[in-house]
């Protein structure tokens, strides 16, 4: 195996493209699945099985389908019925729908967490329910479970290569590319490696200074 | 106190006769445990009443009840007049507003400034300026004697200053019932002591009227006009608190009485 330095720089500009599109993978499906995840953790709450058990088969089917299947299914199906996104929107949605499943669980771990005293003062207050929710619970579960939000990002940014099968060129779909286009896999194939490393340890310590900043 | 508490002979005959809160036919279960039993009772306006008796007597379900933290399986609860159960949420969200209520875990939001955990329900449920809100929250600090701790977050108050500033977080709502659930019980022996005079003076300077579950005999003694001794759900023997704790007629009463004395 011969290292090749020229096939690096050759490679960096579309490289730089795609380090570009897998953090706005990352960023905006980690928004979308935070957000989705509330929700989801939310309606699991109301009291009634006309709300929770549609929502719990849904997440419950998501959870345990491979992302794959659902980035095929959004990309190809959907289509079909006249609902079209750009690659890089469905992807997005699918890989934060797909989160989503999952960070209502530590929703729902974070809530459950608050002590039912917070809920027994706020009702003592006479607080709406609106305002127990945004004012005394949430900001307490959150906090709660910024930490397991944070991992799942990790998580997250590890799927996002899944979206070069629905042609979003990010890193591995630029170095694939590029890879076929020149024959030299080795060194953009090491390249992207070493920037999943190298972003996965940054977010990693982010979420480590977040903790510490969380426990005082 | 403002005029909109004087007696309204109209809208709510009981109120004339100087009854604010009263309990008829009320039983609560927690599966086969009856904790009360088709309680009857009745406070007046401005008393201050003591439950004691044994632990699982039922005293902090009435303060809960009240609270609106649990529902009676039988029976009415009214306040002031106005039913609290049996009622909509809508309409017991309007008696809650009279009554307010002391937890022995001080339940203060750990996420917000001691300000704020005070001008909070104020702001948002009476509809108050927040300037109003707060100068009204550091009026009550000054009084609890922390006019210092503003900014400071609950976590970094011992547990009296917790329970003081909870007290001062109750009477930002201006309550006409306060409901204090053993506050003493979590505290520090070297703590109890501030919570308790700062009680003793809420019950001398104000007409707030007081329900109090503890097991502080002496505070009960001296800030009682009324004590109910409970024992399994029902309340065995009332009276003046010099004649509980001097001569209590129920046996049960005299045996619990030398077990906590």
């Amino acid at each position: 195996m011969k290292w090749d330095w020229s096939a690096v720089s050759d490679f960096m500009p579309h490289f730089w493209d795609g380090l570009l599109v897998t953090l706005q993978i990352l960023v905006l499906g980690s928004l979308v699945s935070f957000g989705l995840g509330l929700v989801w953790a939310l309606l699991m709450r109301v009291p009634s099985r006309w709300v929770t058990w549609p929502v719990g088969v849904v997440t419950e089917f998501v959870r345990n389908t491979p992302l794959l299947v659902q980035l095929f299914f959004l990309f190809y199906v959907l289509p079909e019925w006249n609902i079209t996104f750009s690659a890089l929107t469905t992807g997005v949605v699918a890989i934060g729908l797909h989160y989503s499943t999952y960070t209502m669980q530590v929703y729902r771990a974070g809530i459950e967490g608050v002590p039912v005293g917070q809920w027994e003062a706020a009702t003592a207050l006479n607080l709406p329910m609106r305002r127990t929710w945004t004012a005394v619970i949430l900001p307490q579960a959150i906090r709660r479970v910024a930490p397991a939000l944070g991992n799942y990002v990790i998580s997250m940014l590890k799927d996002t290569p899944l979206l070069m099968a629905i042609t979003v060129l990010e890193m591995l779909g630029e170095a694939r590319l590029f890879s076929q286009q020149n024959f030299q896999f080795t060194e953009p194939l090491t390249v992207i490696g070493v920037a999943f490393i190298v972003i996965s340890y940054l977010a990693s310590l982010a979420l480590r200074a977040l903790e510490r900043r969380l426990a005082h | 106190m403002p005029t909109d508490t004087l007696p309204n002979p109209e809208k709510s005959p009981e109120r004339s006769s100087g009854e604010l809160i009263r309990l008829e036919q009320v039983t609560k279960r927690f599966g086969d445990n009856t904790v009360l039993d088709h309680l009857d009772f009745s406070v007046d306006a401005g008393k201050h009443v003591t439950l004691i008796g044994p632990s699982g007597s039922g005293k902090t379900t009435i303060l809960r009840l009240l609270m609106t933290l649990l529902k009676p399986d039988e029976g009415t609860i009214t306040v002031d007049g106005q039913k609290l159960f049996p009622a909509t949420e809508k309409e017991r969200r309007e008696v809650r507003k009279q009554i307010g209520m002391v937890f022995q875990q001080f339940n203060l939001f750990p996420n917000m400034s001691v300000l704020r955990n005070i001008t909070e329900a104020p702001v948002t449920v009476l509809g108050m300026s927040k300037d109003e809100a707060v100068e009204r929250a550091k009026g009550l600090l000054d009084m609890v004697g922390l006019a210092d701790k503003c900014d400071a977050r609950p976590a970094q108050l011992s547990g009296g200053q917790q329970q003081r500033v909870a007290i001062a977080r109750a009477l930002a709502m201006r309550p006409k019932v306060l409901l204090l659930d053993e506050v003493t019980s979590a505290l520090d022996p070297e703590l109890v002591a501030g919570v308790l005079d700062l009680l003793r003076d809420i019950a001398r300077t104000t007409d707030i009227t007081m329900l109090c579950v503890t097991h502080e005999m002496n505070f009960a003694r001296d800030i009682s006009d009324q004590v109910l001794m409970f024992d399994s759900g029902r309340v065995i023997e009332a009276g003046a608190p010099e004649k509980i704790f001097s001569e209590p007629e129920h046996d049960r009463t005299r045996e619990f009485l030398s077990a906590v004395l």
